[in-house]
């Protein structure tokens, strides 16, 4: 087991427009991105669990040209609407850090 | 066209007013580009600025990096253009950078033809159309309705290219533009020189933030050359690279997807993109696709709701920690008591406490619900109807966060440490984003009047 805070390049997230976060788990070697890929481990149901959302407000792409899944969910509090606590989405991915990748 | 036709166009930063090294700016100017650019702004900081009419950036940055851009396109005779002007681009956030603009061009004897494109939408427009069945909502959004319209501060559209298409036709040298979709300036050029829509908005797509598409990430200056197949995109400062892989990362940089993306008149496809290392800097990107569908434009408007008022606090006292949600919940009903007492009506404000070291970052999307620090900090902030209303209201619910009783309490001189006196800030009018929409037009100008002036 490998947490993805241990193996990944990058794991951040950011405002998609006012409405959508949008969540980049990237690395910077081709073959741990295949086997995380292959893990299985990242869907639209993990992220769902994650951020106790839907799992059909989940728009979940694996892009290889970046070696980087990205996730985009709906924000519960659009951007600097009342109640906002993180007006650019920039700190809404710790979650993703201890998501545990079965591959040694 | 032949197809030795290449366009070399340049991105001075991400954002006009973030700086970037003049030396980057000169020896862009050595590789002779058709154009040099910058992208004015961004919904990212949050609705404020296109409420309140306030740039981001300060006027002094603004001007230093305008002034320095100005230089480098009139003494090399080609256009620079600005999208999003002054961080919102609505009609104040232009103004105020025409005015800069103005002001360098008097100061520096520069002479030119200057082009202001508008992207403020008059609400009377939008509701013919919305009557014409022409404005839909995306995403999650509600469809749009007279009120909403009615009651924005301010809206703007988000041009495509044909607007700085057209000014580039009308001679202006300097574009100014309002609100528009970031590559806007760049596909402009492009395409105005017979480059391919779909490498035009790929190249727009990497400049418009510049070196954010580079490894180390700076503001500095990026320069692409595009053909009718492929682009290829590098930094001017030596000190950074453009690798296959910090190019895939712009694509990936505040997109819903990075395969697909949405434009006004069509869809950038990039799923069957390839990339490869022209040298250790530079990276070509060719395979690119572009769409095209019917023309929208997408809305973006903001509306005031209410006034704001803020206190920060924290607490070191280990009993309230571990009672901290009943404690604020407590707090909060005593001081709806006591503002009720006022005469307040409940509609007229509400309260928001966010706790750091529990939830503050996260809200309710934090997962670790339980897990709480040796100490909290409390933001407590109240919006209301007026100013004197959000005033006096979180007045009444900082002297209950200092006062009130807790079942253990020890700290009974007060259960909270204020490092400011005073301990209040007004924050005055506060805005949410109330538009997530777009509308259909059979003209890409139709919404973007022009106007030219010879500076």
């Amino acid at each position: 087991m490998a947490k993805l805070k241990d193996i990944a390049k990058a794991c951040k997230s950011k405002n998609a427009g006012p409405f959508e976060l949008t969540l980049d788990i990237m690395f910077d070697n081709e073959a741990l991105f295949q086997r995380v890929l292959q893990s299985g481990v990242i869907t639209p149901k993990l992220i769902a669990d994650l951020y106790d959302i839907d799992v059909g407000d989940v728009l979940l792409t694996e892009y290889a040209p970046a070696l980087a899944f990205k996730a985009t969910i709906p924000r519960r509090i659009p951007s600097g609407a009342l109640g906002d606590t993180d007006i650019y989405g920039a700190q809404q991915h710790a979650p993703l850090l201890d998501i545990d990748i079965p591959i040694e | 066209m032949g197809s030795d036709n290449q366009i070399r166009m340049v991105s001075v930063s991400g954002i006009l007013g973030y700086g970037f090294p003049e030396q980057s700016l000169a020896a862009a100017m050595k590789l002779r580009p058709h154009m040099i650019g910058v992208d004015g702004g961004s919904s990212d900081p949050g609705p404020y600025y296109l409420g309140s009419g306030k740039t981001l950036n300060s006027e002094l940055a603004m001007k230093r990096d305008l002034r320095l851009l100005l230089r480098a396109a009139i003494s090399n005779q080609i256009p620079m253009m600005i999208g999003t002007a002054g961080g919102a681009g609505g009609e104040p956030h232009l103004q105020t950078c025409a005015r800069l603009i103005r002001e360098i061009a008097q100061e520096e004897d520069m002479h030119f033809k200057m082009a202001l494109i508008h992207a403020e939408q008059d609400p009377a427009v939008l509701q013919a159309a919305l009557l014409d069945n022409r404005i839909r909502p995306l995403g999650r959004a509600k469809p749009l309705t007279d009120k909403v319209i009615a009651n924005a501060t301010r809206i703007v559209g988000m041009m495509g290219p044909e607007p700085h298409m057209k000014a580039l036709v009308g001679g202006a040298q300097v574009i100014l533009a309002g609100r528009g979709t970031d590559p806007a300036p760049w596909v402009a050029l492009a395409m105005h020189h017979g480059i391919d829509p779909a490498v035009a908005w790929y190249a727009g797509k990497l400049l418009e933030c510049a070196c954010n598409a580079a490894i180390p990430k700076k503001h500095d200056c990026l320069i692409a050359t595009l053909t009718n197949e492929w682009v290829e995109v590098e930094p001017v400062n030596p000190e950074l690279s453009c690798t296959p892989l910090s190019v895939s990362v712009q694509a990936l940089h505040e997109n819903a997807s990075p395969i697909i993306r949405y434009e006004p008149g069509g869809i950038l496809d990039s799923s069957s993109c390839t990339m490869e290392a022209v040298s250790e800097r530079r990276v070509r990107v060719s395979g690119m696709k572009w769409i095209p569908q019917s023309y929208t434009i997408k809305l973006e408007g903001v509306e005031a709701i209410g006034y704001s008022a803020i206190t920060f606090a924290g607490t070191r006292d280990p009993g309230l920690i571990s009672q901290l949600d009943s404690f604020i919940k407590n707090v909060e009903a005593a001081s709806h008591v006591k503002i009720a007492a006022l005469g307040i009506a409940r509609d007229d404000y509400q309260i928001v406490f966010r706790l750091y070291g529990s939830n503050g970052v996260m809200g309710k999307m934090e997962p670790k619900r339980d897990a709480l620090s040796h100490e909290i900090g409390i933001l407590a902030e109240v919006v209301a109807k007026t100013q004197e209303i959000a005033n006096a209201a979180l007045s009444l619910t900082r002297v209950t966060l200092l006062h009130s009783d807790f079942p253990g309490r020890l700290c009974r001189e007060g259960n909270m440490a204020f490092p400011f006196s005073p301990s209040d800030i007004e924050r005055g009018v506060t805005y949410q984003f109330c538009l997530n929409h777009v509308i259909e037009i059979a003209d890409p100008l139709a919404l973007f009047p022009i106007e030219y002036e010879e500076v």
